[in-house]
């Protein structure tokens, strides 16, 4: 399976047409101590790039984007105790939500983990 | 000496700038009526001269008005200790706490009043306080629109007229509608409010007492709004929460009011302050400051403001209300007030309400032609239908040194007759007794 990142920082990995979305371990790291994570509503339909959920930490409190559009079928409950599960695995059991009904033709608008590592060195 | 800070030549060229030719054109679109009559005030006077007018001022006879007047706002006993204790200056001098390392005194006040504000309504979480009970009610509104992504909220119009028309206001800007529900006689109409839940409603906004006095219990409309996943307000009276059942106790899912009762003088209307209160899971919609208790690096016991990310000073436009301030001496005035008299004291405080509010009731409604509207309980406050026009009557017994209570005529067509008397725990039995001589000498004499 295979991670796609935004510029924004969020990743998605697609199955079928469902897509796992999350923030990347960069985006933890920079944001630090995460304190919250506001989940979206399951049935949410969104389309890519827009608002998806929010994420508060020590330092700031930032927007998650939708890497895909679709519908909100999943999230991660787990967060709501343990948002910290973010910093201990952003791309792994830190996930956010899942998505349905997405278009894997709309992963041509987002970055490889190749070019998303490039991406980071120019920033 | 001139009190305006403007030269004519300042004047002129804002004028010219405004493109207005004189100072009377600017303020032209005011009406006429409502713009001041004069500013043609009197020379100043020696300290000695204003004492000795404000003197006979206070004495007047309109100073010493016995008040049977309510409504929202209350003529309580104030105890010497809240003015005492509030008008310290490490109060005074710590403005806005956003330094813990320098407010310990003002964040653990605010912290014990949230905690105070908890046990009285029977919630989990209370804000640092709004700006009174108004806007309170309104904001409890926006909070029930951000929890359930809905755009629309039943108002039971028992709720205080004031009240919503604020949040008809607030409402107004964002798309949201406020669905009145008419009362029935002075109570709220409990079937037609459950009959108007739907799954569109982010809550449903109920008082008690309401606006008529009439304290009722909401358990059965808070079932019927979590079946729809809507959220139930109840806006109280702080005061009678030592007598009737709190707002957590009956399902509410927040709990608001004004906290003027609560030690702070009428003062010609403010300032006030605004209570609201709500359940754990709902505590990051919550508008305004909270503060939290924690420790410090050496294990000692602090308090600093929480859940700061909600706020406006991080979140920007998209923060969770666009408070950033609260009544931190009203509430603090609330806090002194509640602790002088204990849990106790409370307790005692609404019962000498009631029982004072129950005599005037019989005294006044043993006289020709006056009834009781209320068919229920109700705490301080009852609703009175005179012989003829209650505005009438109000200014006829103003004249005789009584405010002998609100008239609703104004803010409830066809109830001209109407009038809300609240008798607090102040109000002697002579002055209780006054009242209804006086009512029936104007009435049938």
């Amino acid at each position: 399976m295979t991670k796609f990142f935004t510029k924004e920082h969020e990743w998605v990995e697609v199955v079928g047409e469902q897509a796992t979305v999350g923030i990347s371990e960069h985006a933890a790291h920079e944001l630090g101590d995460i304190t919250y994570v506001e989940l979206p509503k399951i049935g949410k339909s969104v389309k890519q790039f827009d608002t998806l959920a929010a994420i508060e930490s020590v330092k700031a409190a930032s927007d998650i984007y939708a890497p895909l559009s679709g519908k909100v079928a999943e999230v991660n409950d787990a967060l709501d105790e343990a948002p910290e599960l973010v910093n201990q695995g952003a791309e792994a059991q830190g996930w956010i939500c899942k998505l349905e009904g997405v278009d894997s033709a709309e992963l041509s608008a987002l970055m490889n983990a190749a070019a998303y590592a490039e991406y980071l060195k120019g920033l | 000496m001139g009190y305006c800070p403007n030269t004519p030549d300042d004047i002129r060229q804002m004028l010219e700038v405004i493109g207005a030719s004189s100072v009377e054109e600017l303020f032209a679109p005011i009406p006429a009526g409502l713009r001041a009559k004069s500013f043609d005030l009197p020379p100043g006077m020696s300290e000695l001269e204003l004492m000795r007018l404000m003197r006979e001022k206070a004495a007047s006879s309109g100073a010493d008005i016995t008040p049977f007047i309510g409504g929202g706002i209350y003529d309580h006993f104030i105890p010497a200790a809240v003015d005492h204790l509030a008008s310290r200056a490490e109060f005074y001098t710590a403005y806005t706490p956003y330094q813990p390392e320098c407010s310990q005194g003002t964040l653990q006040a605010l912290y014990e009043y949230q905690s105070t504000i908890c046990r009285l309504t029977g919630m989990e979480a209370s804000n640092a306080s709004l700006y009174d009970g108004g806007t309170a009610v309104a904001e409890a509104a926006l909070m029930s629109l951000r929890i359930t992504g809905r755009h629309k909220v039943l108002l039971d119009a028992s709720v205080n007229p004031l009240h919503r028309e604020i949040v008809n206001e607030y409402l107004h800007g964002l798309s949201a509608q406020a669905v009145e529900v008419a009362p029935q006689g002075c109570a709220s109409d409990l079937k037609r409010l459950m009959d108007s839940i739907d799954d569109q409603t982010a809550a449903v906004i109920v008082q008690t007492p309401n606006c008529f006095g009439s304290v009722q219990d909401f358990r059965e409309l808070a079932n019927k709004a979590h079946e729809h996943d809507a959220l139930l307000i109840v806006s109280c009276y702080p005061i009678a929460l030592g007598l009737v059942a709190s707002p957590g106790e009956m399902g509410a899912d927040i709990a608001v009011g004004d906290g003027q009762s609560l030690g702070n003088h009428l003062s010609f209307g403010g300032p006030y302050f605004g209570f609201i209160a709500t359940r754990k899971r709902f505590i990051r919609n919550l508008p305004g400051r909270i503060v939290g208790e924690t420790i410090d690096h050496q294990g000692r016991r602090g308090y600093v403001l929480t859940l700061q990310a909600r706020e406006q000073h991080i979140k920007r436009h998209k923060a969770t209300s666009n408070i950033c301030s609260n009544q931190s001496l009203c509430a603090l005035r609330g806090l002194i007030f509640c602790a002088a008299l204990g849990q106790k004291g409370f307790g005692e405080l609404a019962a000498l309400n009631y029982d004072k509010a129950q005599y005037a009731k019989t005294v006044l409604t043993s006289i020709k032609g006056v009834e009781l509207l209320n068919s229920g309980a109700t705490f301080n406050e009852f609703t009175l239908i005179l012989p003829r026009d209650a505005a009438e009557v109000v200014q006829q017994l103003l004249d005789k040194g009584v405010a002998a209570g609100l008239p609703l005529g104004g803010y409830y067509p066809g109830m001209e007759r109407a009038l809300v008397v609240t008798v607090t725990e102040k109000r002697t039995k002579e002055e209780i007794d006054r009242l209804a001589v006086l009512l029936e000498e104007v009435l049938w004499s």
